[in-house]
């Protein structure tokens, strides 16, 4: 039996009120578990950006809970819970959204400074998961220099530079062309998942669903349908 | 803490092309702001270079008596009436005027002229050529080495010329620590000799300078010279209302005010305007660091930090420009009245610190108020 890294229970999360008031997610309940990469996958609107934001604690819902490590994590404060992101989640942005005037090892040793961690020993840390994404040689680049396929390796290794359990990908594949999407997923799948880590991608990129282990359809703030995907069955 | 302020600095410094606004923003306006100042406090202090130069402790004057410059001459009782007050240890006349020289090359000159008390020469200055007790020789006068000393042709011990159709003659060269406001030569003779050689009123006698025998004993002195129908006030004080007519009662208060606040006024849009540009653009990002886990006080740390050291950055500059033009001018305009003061320094620092306060408030509000889910959502 694996080790639930995710129990959501019973999410709800609406916005505006009265007759402005839109269900963005209404009652989802999921597991996800440690070794797992679980694909949301849905149309626009359907509510997955919403329940990720809620899963990884960005978002608080209307009701139901979030628990990760045995903690439900919407009965933390703001400083606490920006705490527990800090040490348990690793994001990687649709958009990246690395600092173009840094360096692209200051760039993913960022959340070990904000962890208060001396600066030198934050930039090897640094350019040891820039080596692990292969990306050393270009550690004292600014981002720009970088082509999309290697900035977005670079957020990843920002990512997982602090060892988080569970990492988040919103739309990894968006704003790369087929092939480089699809290398990084496996790159992922190959690198970076291990049995104590969840990976939980938000995607509409149906070519890199062959990577998935589970992957949960939404439609109008729901989960219609779970599919197990084939790496699972490998 | 250290990381994440080295995070801040680099996110400031590498963006070159802001960071050097901003900078270059904040150093003209602290050197506005600081150039005015200074050039207030340099005349402020000329204007009192007579009270300085003489270092009495008490200056009894008409009531009405606005500036040092502008004495309103007392009968000769009050000093009488002064001396024989209870607590006073000694008080001597001081005649303050101004005269016109004639030099040898035909040109008029106007002069101060300071006439000290024949017995006790109180407040002579101090000599660099002659010899004091030649100050009771025949026409003899003390000229004041200082910007204006030129306008005199530069007299040696001996020069000749003629101050108000009367012979004079020059037997000491002095040095005091502040010229006068005015731009015209110095000279200092005894009292006597200062109001038989310089036309003058029925009332000769321009200032009673006072040494009261303990600091206690001056509100008494004060309250007494009051009842007289004169006024007393110690060398701050008087200073102090000298600077307060400069600041009301000319025009030259209000211009100088009107220019710092301009000089503020730059300072704070560049730098505001620049900050929030700065933030503007990072703003996903700063939103990306709210997602990964900083808390909202680190980003305010972040900003604070870099709001500071601009502005300091800027405040170093500014004044260091500032300085060295100041010190530039005065090579080629001896007499140029700027002087940067304490007060100066803090005043510039204070609104530099505004200006930083102002700039981070914005872009911390703005900063707060992003929420991570907007990066997810674009």
């Amino acid at each position: 039996m694996p080790t639930a890294a995710i129990h959501a229970h019973e999410l709800v999360k609406w916005f505006g009120e009265g007759d402005a008031k839109t269900n963005a997610v209404r009652t989802v309940s999921l597991d996800a578990y440690c070794g797992e990469m679980l694909y949301i996958v849905g149309p626009s609107g359907s509510g997955k950006t919403t329940l990720l934001s809620m899963l990884s604690g960005i978002l608080r819902p209307n009701a139901g809970t979030v628990t990760i490590k045995g903690q439900d994590i919407w009965q933390l404060s703001d400083d606490e819970l920006a705490e527990f992101r800090l040490h348990t989640v690793g994001f990687v942005f649709q958009d990246y959204h690395l600092f173009p005037r840094l360096t692209t090892a200051e760039n993913v040793a960022i959340p070990l400074i904000l962890k208060r961690r001396p600066w030198a020993p934050s930039l090897s840390a640094a350019l040891h998961y820039l080596d692990i994404v292969g990306l050393q040689a270009r550690a004292e680049l600014p981002p720009i220099k970088l082509s999309g396929g290697e900035q977005q390796r670079v957020a990843i290794a920002r990512a997982i530079v602090g060892e988080p359990d569970l990492l988040i990908f919103d739309e990894p594949t968006a704003s790369l062309d087929g092939d480089t999407g699809r290398r990084i997923v496996e790159f992922v799948r190959t690198h970076v998942l291990n049995e104590t880590r969840c990976i939980v991608i938000v995607t509409h990129d149906s070519r890199i669903q062959e990577f998935a282990d589970r992957t949960m359809t939404m439609e109008d703030g729901r989960i219609t349908g779970v599919v197990e995907g084939s790496s699972r069955a490998q | 803490m250290r990381s994440l302020l080295t995070l801040a600095y680099k996110l400031l410094v590498n963006d070159r092309a802001k960071f050097a606004a901003l900078t270059v923003g904040l150093t003209f306006s602290v050197f506005l702001m600081v150039q005015m100042t200074s050039m207030f406090s340099g005349i402020l202090q000329r204007a009192s270079a007579t009270v300085v130069n003489t270092g009495a402790a008490l200056w009894v004057m008409d009531p009405a008596v606005t500036t040092v410059a502008n004495s309103i001459p007392m009968p000769d009782y009050v000093l009488d009436a002064v001396r024989s007050m209870k607590g006073v240890n000694y008080a001597v006349p001081l005649y303050s005027g101004a005269a016109l020289v004639k030099l040898n090359t035909g040109v008029y000159q106007s002069v101060t002229v300071i006439g000290l008390d024949d017995t006790s020469l109180f407040g002579r200055p101090r000599l660099l050529d002659g010899h004091i007790e030649d100050i009771y020789g025949d026409n003899a006068f003390i000229v004041v080495r200082d910007a204006e000393f030129g306008k005199l042709d530069r007299p040696t011990l001996g020069t000749a010329f003629e101050i108000n159709d009367h012979r004079a003659v020059v037997v000491g060269i002095a040095a005091v620590p502040i010229s006068g406001l005015f731009g015209i030569p110095t000279l200092y003779t005894t009292y006597r000799r200062a109001i038989e050689d310089i036309p003058s009123m029925r009332y000769t006698l321009s200032y009673i300078l006072v040494q009261p025998k303990t600091g206690e004993s001056i509100a008494d002195i004060q309250a007494h010279v009051e009842a007289l129908g004169y006024r007393a006030l110690t060398a701050d004080g008087f200073m102090h209302q000298i600077t307060l007519f400069y600041i009301f009662q000319t025009g030259l208060g209000t211009n100088i005010l009107i220019m710092t606040v301009i000089s503020f006024i730059v300072g704070l849009s560049i730098s505001g305007q620049t900050f929030y540009t700065f933030i503007l653009e990072n703003l996903d990002r700063f939103g990306a660091l709210k997602a990964i886990g900083a808390k909202a006080r680190d980003l305010v740390y972040v900003i604070l930090f870099q709001a500071l050291l601009t502005s300091l950055t800027g405040y170093g500059l500014g004044v260091g420009l500032c300085a060295l033009l100041i010190a530039l001018a005065k090579l080629r305009l001896p007499d140029y009245s700027a002087t940067i003061t304490y007060v100066n320094l803090s005043l510039a620092l204070g609104m530099v610190l505004v200006i930083a306060a102002v700039s981070s408030y914005i872009g911390v509000r703005k900063v707060i108020r992003v929420q991570p889910f907007d990066i997810f959502r674009g």
